[in-house]
């Protein structure tokens, strides 16, 4: 080892490469994509047609402005994960206005660049529904107010600067539930319509001057109500009762509320008790929705209910569009095979449409889920139509005359797991033609970066020069490579739709929306689990290889899962159960494969039955052989308990299932409640390579690390400290650590942090463990390390021993032996809060390792291991600095240059993967959260290949330069010779 | 003169200006570089070394060898004891020759350190290089002295003695430096991490 480190220090010698990236390389390796989330909210602007926009808000709090023509991202923010952005308006034609976190926050954007105007925080006594409403034409001492209901408050705010103008307070009026706030047009009035204790209706008016109630007027309603009034016209509300049968409708005329109640099956006849008023807000008409159909109903002027038109069920409404003449107008979406129907309807004239569009579909797209409508005025005066529809996989497409405008995949924004498969192998057989172009092609992009290193080129051909590199053909090939750079990534979104992106360019491959997780009306279906299913790497070639994607259909755990196998190569569904017959909490990838590759995998349901997967009888008899020593563990997180398990070799008499075993409880672990709640626990990666059980540390000594795959870090904080940095004292709050053997349940280490607490953060690999946590003493995040060592083996240091091969080190190890550890720790500093910490993965383990954190400015930043080593010491001796030991600090240092995402952010950062290259040296990362990012770190640089940008022309020219001198220094010294021979 | 050097295999000299050649080489030997370095060239026509092509012809009546030699006159004689004293007095200073290699040696390694670089990796490996090579040519460092009146091996046994003495100086400079795997980490570093008899794996229930 110490030859090794020495050597390859002269490598580095030799290698003197910068870490950093220059500003050429960006984009080079990495790609960078940026999402927004299923759009909630969209709000047109397109005024006087110069800028086309639309603004929109997501389900992942991100508020954007996208370009009409292309779907570009004009300006974006992400909001934090717990401001859910509750409506979205523009005001006075220039701010988005946005009101967030139930009401309490309400921000005002500039529409043109996306720069925060102002905020307000609105204080409210309760929670409540958030309802904003921007007039768009109401003066009030020149201000236009906003209104804002949240919070049990309604607040007029000035639009332009976001001051109060007053507030009035609505729970002190009786426990009244505002489901809607009107303005009629032209009138000084806001009207909030509520519902008291679901039995009453009241109406306030309120005079937009000074907040005064102007009327009240209320009336009971002993049904009871479902969902939300909802506001047909002016004056007139409809609502359904308790039983979902009747529909209320609701008049106020001169004060008085009038109600009157009409049986559904009267209007609809045969219709079950599933219905629903749709939120559409047509004037004059309402939507309702049953099991089998979707029905309009228009409110006569008279108050009589009228069906208009039943339509199919899977129909999506978009709200009323106002058009010039006071017209308005609305879009249906119709789903066909492969097609979608669009069409736009006049909300007067129900009867005829006004627009009908066709549109090709993508089949993995899904249905669609919402529509949002905009109108623009053709040369000949006519209207345009452009939707904007939201798909079940989260994507946002814009349909105008009939095609698809653009689309955006941002079901991407959402990845839930992530895993990798390698690409086809290269066929052979190349034409000669080709050969010889990429050869010609190779030889001029060469020529031309030797003209660039020479600095000869012209700044054009310095662009021709900067294009190869980052348009390499090579690296986006659907093609393996020889260093194992280009790889496909699957990821599985929430939408259930599972995505394979080529890691060259980050484009999408495949994408396949999976049957087996799609939500139906009747059950909420989500993917929870990717795992790799079948890597053929020795047997089974022909095949190609799969993943098994876990899910389930149902909110509880004891919901029956969904599990399908993809393909992939093609994203092609081979085989789907769903739903299983079992419901799945854990699923557990088994380190044994059988005869085609398959992976074994025990699914572990909510009755603690182990399921075998792949349930074949080659499988059953692989574990059969292996359950003996298969165990697994489960982490109570509510009740505070580790809990580990054995699998019994034998059938249950109960079930005739065969791949269903029993499992029974060897130990547990039980945390005092009253003392520690468990806030994070991690595990060593399963598919971890590790090279060496040795570490060589300061004077050829040696330390034989524990490295164990079954060993679990837990953290646990006192009850009082679980809440977020401040609500606990110093006193009350205690971190504690620790490393569990999840074989035996053995406690290998156990440290108390005083004074700190979560949340905790952090990543285990080989013998270490590294972690993240608050420490509230020192009013700074604290980075500390745990090493942990096998003192069982460290009397191996006899070198004839180890020469003759009489050593206990590679005997196979039982937990059950009880080996004797010693660990050392340490702490640190360290200056940011984090949102996920990641370690390099190489492929044999040999190259140093970098921890990646994902800090909260949404960046990666590469740390070098060696800054958070156990052993680092104030005054390091000569040999531990030979080692490479630094001295120690009080603080870890964040070097700017070691950002891995350089100047760009992952917003909204999640998570971070790290799959090793078929190359030593690197490691690929891909982090995500709503955007995602891309990129390879070689973190002992790299020390086994040249870079992508060695010249090999230069090198080239210097070899024939060489041999051309050596021949004429050659021919002269022979002609020396031959005349010294001669005097 | 034999044959053996094979840069100069014809060799004319006239046998009755044997004793001028022989002064002539002695001569040439005294100016010490190189045995025959300064000649031009010479014809030998005779070869009264111990040939087989001459063995072949049986020598005239009345003719023995060994009258031949003690026909040589006592001068003869005298610069033959001469020359091989001389021989054997070079053998030995040949044969101490490393001696001062290996104390400039030391000298230098002495003056790289024992940190791992370009020089003292390149030093070291001189010291390693130079001794094995000069072991390799043993036979042809001494080979000039070769006489059959010169004992030799005490001269190359030394020769060979103070050259592995310097290979040893560079084994241990090898040592100091840390490249010889004499160490229980240069052992065990590469040895895989043992494997693990039980499977453990779970974790907290899966949730959205």
């Amino acid at each position: 080892m110490a030859m090794a480190i020495k050597l390859s220090l002269i490598l580095l010698f030799f290698l003197s490469s910068s870490f950093a990236l220059y500003e050429d390389q960006v984009g080079f390796m990495d790609w960078h994509q940026r999402y927004i989330g299923k759009v909630k909210h969209a709000v047109f602007h397109t005024q006087k047609a110069g800028r086309k926009r639309v603004v929109v808000s997501t389900e992942e709090n991100v508020i954007a402005s996208l370009d009409l023509r292309r779907g570009e991202i004009f300006w974006r923010h992400v909001l934090g994960a717990n401001d859910v952005v509750d409506q979205v308006d523009i005001a006075l034609g220039k701010y988005v206005i946005t009101l967030s976190s139930e009401g309490s926050i309400l921000r005002a954007w500039n529409l043109p660049d996306g720069q925060m105007v102002w905020e307000s925080f609105l204080s409210g006594s309760k929670s409540s529904k958030a309802l904003l409403t921007v007039p768009a034409n109401l003066k009030v001492d020149l201000d236009s107010p906003i209104f804002v209901y949240g919070g049990g408050y309604l607040h007029a705010i000035s639009s332009i600067d976001g001051e109060y103008l007053w507030k009035k307070d609505f729970a002190t009026e009786g426990n009244i539930d505002v489901h809607q706030l009107i303005l009629p047009g032209g009138s000084d009035v806001v009207h909030a319509v509520g519902v008291t204790d679901s039995s009453q209706f009241d109406t306030y008016e309120v005079d937009v001057k000074n907040g005064g109630l102007l009327k009240h007027t209320t009336a009971s309603f002993p049904g009871g109500i479902y969902g939300e009034v909802l506001p047909v016209s002016g004056g007139r509300f409809v609502v359904l009762d308790a039983s979902r049968s009747v529909l209320v409708l609701i008049t106020i005329e001169n004060g008085q509320t009038h109600l009157e109640q009409t049986h559904v099956s009267d209007l609809i006849h045969g219709s079950s008790g599933n219905t629903v008023i749709l939120p559409s807000k047509l004037s004059g008409i309402f939507s309702l929705r049953t099991d089998s159909c979707i029905v309009f109903i228009k409110v006569t002027n008279e108050g009589k209910l009228k069906v208009m038109e039943k339509v199919d069920k899977t129909v999506v409404v978009s709200d009323a569009l106002p058009l010039s003449e006071g017209e308005q107008a609305f879009a249906l979406v119709e789903h066909g095979d492969g097609k979608i129907e669009l069409s736009v309807r006049l909300v007067h004239d129900m009867s005829s449409n006004h627009l009908k569009e066709t549109v090709k579909m993508d089949h993995e797209r899904g249905f669609v889920h919402k529509i949002f409508i905009n109108n623009y005025v053709r040369t000949d005066r006519s209207h345009g139509f452009r939707a904007l529809i939201v798909m079940e996989d989260h994507s946002l497409l814009l349909l105008q005359q009939g095609e698809i405008v653009w689309t955006r995949d941002d079901g991407l924004a959402s990845v839930i797991d992530v895993t990798t498969s390698e690409l086809p192998v290269e066929k052979i057989g190349v034409s000669v033609a080709k050969v010889e172009h990429s050869l010609f092609e190779w030889l001029k992009g060469h020529m031309l970066k030797l003209k660039g290193t020479l600095m000869l080129a012209t700044p054009d051909e310095v662009a021709a020069i900067q294009q190869i590199r980052l348009q390499s053909s090579e690296k986006s090939k659907m093609t393996r490579d020889h260093n194992g750079f280009r790889r496909l990534l699957i990821l599985l979104t929430r939408a259930g739709k599972l995505y394979a992106l080529h890691t060259g360019d980050g484009r999408v491959v495949w994408s396949t929306l999976l049957q087996s997780l799609r939500t139906t009306s009747q059950q909420k279906c989500a993917g929870l689990k990717l795992h790799q299913w079948q890597v053929p790497h020795h047997h089974a070639l022909d095949k190609n290889p799969s993943v098994l994607v876990v899910g389930r259909c149902g909110l509880s755990l004891t919901s029956p899962s969904a599990l399908s196998i993809v393909d992939a190569y093609t994203g092609k569904e081979l085989q789907s159960t769903s739903p299983a017959q079992h419901s799945t909490v854990q699923v557990i990838p088994l380190p044994y494969r059988d005869s085609t590759e398959q992976q074994l995998h025990l699914l572990i349901d909510a009755d603690k039955h182990a399921h075998l997967y792949p349930t074949t009888p080659e499988a059953a008899d692989i574990f059969q052989r292996e359950s003996e020593n298969v165990y697994w563990y489960s982490v109570e997180l509510d009740a505070g308990i580790l809990r580990g398990y054995g699998v019994k070799k034998t059938h249950p008499s109960n079930t005739v299932d065969d791949y269903c075993f029993e499992t029974r409880n060897l130990w547990s672990v039980v945390f005092p409640s009253e003392s520690e709640k468990i806030i994070a626990t991690v595990a060593r990666k399963q598919n971890e390579v590790v090279h060496t059980q040795a570490k060589v540390i300061a004077d050829e000594d040696v330390m034989y690390k524990y490295i164990s795959k079954n060993m679990l870090f837990v953290a646990t904080v006192s009850p009082k400290a679980n809440g977020p940095i401040g609500s606990a004292t110093p006193d009350e709050s205690v971190l504690v650590v620790y490393l569990v053997d999840t074989v035996t349940g053995r406690i290998l280490h156990r440290m108390t942090h005083l004074g700190s607490q979560g949340p905790v953060h952090a990543v285990l690999s080989e013998n270490w463990v590294v972690y993240h946590y608050f420490n509230l003493r020192a009013h700074r995040y604290e980075m500390s390390v745990i090493e942990i060592y096998d003192q069982s083996r460290a009397e191996n240091k006899d070198v004839l021993k180890l020469i003759v091969g009489k050593h206990n080190l590679t005997t196979p190890v039982s937990s059950y032996s009880r080996p004797e550890v010693t660990t050392k720790s340490q702490s640190y500093f360290f200056t940011h809060s984090v949102k996920a910490i990641s370690v390099s993965s190489t492929a044999k383990g040999i190259t140093s390792k970098h921890l990646l954190i994902g800090t909260i400015g949404d960046q990666v930043l590469a740390l070098d291991k060696r800054f958070v080593d156990p052993r680092r010491s104030l005054n390091p001796t000569q040999a531990e600095k030979e080692e490479g030991l630094l001295p120690l600090t009080d603080a870890l240092p964040i070097i700017p240059q070691s950002y891995v995402t350089h100047a760009l952010k992952v917003e909204g950062l999640r998570g971070i993967e790290t799959i090793p290259a078929k190359l030593e040296s690197t490691s690929l990362v891909f982090a995500y959260g709503i955007d995602l990012f891309y990129t390879r770190i070689a973190p002992s640089k790299t020390y086994d290949s040249l870079t992508e940008d060695f010249n090999y022309a230069l090198l080239l020219l210097t070899i024939v330069a060489l041999v051309v001198a050596i021949f004429v220094t050659w021919v002269l010294s022979e002609r020396k010779d031959l005349q010294d021979k001669w005097r | 003169m034999k044959t053996r050097d094979r840069s100069r295999p014809l060799r004319l000299s006239s046998s009755s200006t044997s004793i001028n050649r022989l002064s002539l080489q002695l001569l040439q030997m005294e100016k010490g570089k190189g045995v025959m370095g300064g000649r031009k060239w010479a014809v030998d026509f005779t070869d009264n070394s111990s040939t087989l092509s001459t063995r072949d012809i049986p020598d005239p009546p009345g003719f023995t060898r060994a009258s031949l030699d003690q026909d040589d006159s006592s001068l003869s004689r005298q610069k033959k004891d001469a020359e091989s004293n001389w021989k054997s007095q070079k053998a030995w200073e040949v044969a101490q020759a490393p001696f001062k290699n290996l104390m400039m040696m030391g000298f230098m390694m002495w003056m790289a350190g024992n940190t791992v670089h370009l020089f003292s990796i390149g030093i070291t490996f001189s010291a390693l290089w130079q001794p094995l090579s000069a072991l390799q040519g043993v036979g042809k460092v001494f080979e000039p002295y070769k006489d059959n009146k010169v004992d030799l091996l005490a001269p190359k046994l030394l020769y060979i003695a103070l050259n592995l003495g310097g290979m040893l100086l560079g084994v241990w400079k090898l040592n100091t430096l840390g490249l010889l795997p004499t160490h229980a980490s240069d052992w065990v570093s590469s040895l895989p991490p043992a494997h693990e008899v039980e499977f453990s794996g779970g974790g907290a229930p899966l949730h959205y």
